[in-house]
């Protein structure tokens, strides 16, 4: 049998919070989750705010350290592979965070350098991308501050891509995004599976986008997967009509639930 | 190698082109530099006191391009966080070594930049002629203590990396705080007796100290018109004990660095402020 390319198994991380003298509070932003992403596959993560997505895609990017549990990518374990695992993939977060300063341009020549390739031919590929994601060329050399959010957040996709990982970590890349920039990135992540065979982990609020671009689906609530499965499956299971009533049902929870907020900062 | 070269090139494009891009800021920090370095100086020219006017020169020179260097090194990681780039940069496949190289690259080159156009104020404003000065020998000097002053940069780096808010403020205050103990513009003797000893454990002590052995300020056979700058056996004190700070603050500015960012790793305290 082939091996998975994210293998998550029994994952927890805990963050503690001082709250006054001697106090201190504890949430659990992972919560014993286990799962497996085949190659190849897009997988979702579906869960309100707090409910631990991010958490989860910031240790598999190696950027938050876990208090126990195994996580393999490609065949790489963390943390002891992190090196290995930071050259096989690419994160989008829901923030595109640059240097609003600098162009498209600079921005992406910076990361491809960083990655350690050749400028000329990260040039090249980044302009394919963002031809691709329908942006304009001549947007390439505007700074990032003079753009609206979502050209941002395709400029945030194409520095993923640049480096042309075998796996995509997507933390909500179409949240804020108009309809037609959503359309257009969806489309275009529907297309890199099928001509790359990247594998895809996507976390989103939005039930359409988790339908439309997900083979699996995991249902996150306070920190613990409780569900997942194709959309029929989970619909069967919940005996209910819609996914957004499969959520509701097997979590006890909706999407739009607000108050609980990981404690991270 | 050839990847190495690209890592380390990565940071000083993103440098250069984030100069470019601040460049009025740029100009407005330069003209303060030279500006504070110069009202300094002239209170030389007003004693009509060449060695006091040539003690402050160093002084402010000095002081610049050190305290350049520490805090372009030391808020680099605050100027990441303010951006939200940092987790970008910490998730790339960059040893922690090259990373902070390149941004002392940087920083280095910066610091050059900006004590050229204090000097040449410095010179315009005060007319000094520094003919018979060891400028050899501050060059020496200058390039052992930088290593120094990068490792210090580096250990300062990592309160940004510990707390968003509280981290630049702190880099801040160790940096007023050499300012203040190592005899920038005035001898240490005139600090507050509890005071001096903190001067021997900051390399800009030893800085100042040589170079203004290596001006000449002080050696009796120094005039308005030829300096008696000394020899740099003179200074080996000084050198031996800022190669030997270097040797120290180096690695282990490294080293801490990389122990805060794992345990940063471990609380979740990399997330994006600001």
């Amino acid at each position: 049998m082939e091996q998975p390319a994210i293998h998550v198994r029994n994952l927890r991380k805990c963050f503690r919070k001082r709250n006054g003298f001697r106090k201190t509070s504890e949430l659990w932003a992972i919560d014993d989750v286990s799962f497996s992403v085949a190659k190849g596959e897009t997988y979702g993560l579906l869960g309100p705010n707090g409910s631990g997505k991010s958490s989860l895609i910031r240790v598999l990017s190696t950027l938050l350290i876990a208090d126990s549990g195994r996580v393999k990518m490609l065949g790489y374990s963390l943390p002891e592979d992190q090196e290995q695992v930071r050259r096989i993939i690419g994160r989008v977060s829901v923030d595109a965070a640059f240097y609003k300063k600098l162009s498209a341009r600079e921005n992406l020549l910076y990361t491809a350098l960083l990655y350690g390739q050749k400028a000329r031919d990260a040039e090249r590929r980044a302009i394919n991308i963002l031809e691709q994601l329908g942006m304009e060329n001549s947007k390439f050399s505007t700074p990032l501050e003079e753009m609206s959010r979502g050209m941002q957040q395709k400029i945030s996709i194409a520095r993923a891509l640049v480096l042309n990982p075998p796996l995509l970590l997507l933390d909500e890349p179409t949240t804020g995004l108009d309809p037609k920039s959503r359309r257009d990135v969806q489309s275009f992540l529907e297309d890199l599976r099928r001509r790359e065979g990247t594998t895809i982990l996507l976390t989103t609020h939005d039930m359409a986008e988790a339908q439309r671009l997900c083979a699996r689906i995991g249902f996150l609530a306070h920190g613990k997967l409780v569900a997942e499965g194709t959309t029929k499956d989970l619909i069967r299971r919940a005996g209910a009509e819609t996914l957004d009533d499969a959520f509701i049902a097997l979590t006890g929870e909706e999407l739009i639930e607000e108050e609980l907020v990981a404690v991270e900062e | 190698m050839e990847t190495t070269m690209r890592q380390t090139w990565a940071f000083l494009f993103r440098g250069y082109h984030l100069t470019r891009r601040y460049i009025g800021w740029v100009i407005v920090f330069n003209f303060y530099a030279l500006v504070t370095s110069a009202t300094v100086a002239l209170i030389g020219v007003a004693a009509g006191n060449y060695q006091l006017t040539l003690t402050l020169v160093v002084g402010a020179l000095l002081w610049n391009y050190l305290s350049s260097l520490y805090n372009e090194i030391a808020m680099s990681i605050a100027y990441e966080r303010w951006e939200g780039t940092l987790e970008y940069t910490f998730m790339a496949p960059v040893s922690r070594l090259i990373h902070l190289l390149g941004v002392s690259l940087y920083s280095l080159l910066n610091s050059i930049a900006t004590s050229l156009i204090v000097l040449a104020g410095l010179v315009f404003f005060t007319n000094l002629n520094l003919r018979g000065a060891n400028l050899f020998g501050v060059l020496i000097v200058v390039m052992v203590s930088t290593l120094a002053f990068v490792g210090l940069g580096l250990i300062a780096a990592v309160f940004p990396v510990m707390s968003a808010e509280r981290g630049a403020e702190a880099t801040h205050i160790f940096q007023g705080s050499l300012l203040l103990v190592s005899g920038v513009y005035y001898p240490i003797e005139v600090l507050p007796k509890w005071m001096q000893p903190l001067s021997a454990v900051s390399p800009a002590t030893y800085t100042l100290s040589a170079c203004r052995k290596l001006f000449g300020v002080g050696i009796s056979g120094s005039t308005p018109e030829l300096l008696a700058g000394a020899p740099l056996s003179a200074v080996t004190r000084e050198l031996l004990i800022l190669a030997l700070m270097g040797a120290v603050l180096l690695p282990l500015g490294l080293w801490i660095f990389v122990r805060i960012e794992a345990w940063a790793k471990r609380a979740g305290k990399l997330k994006r402020t600001g």
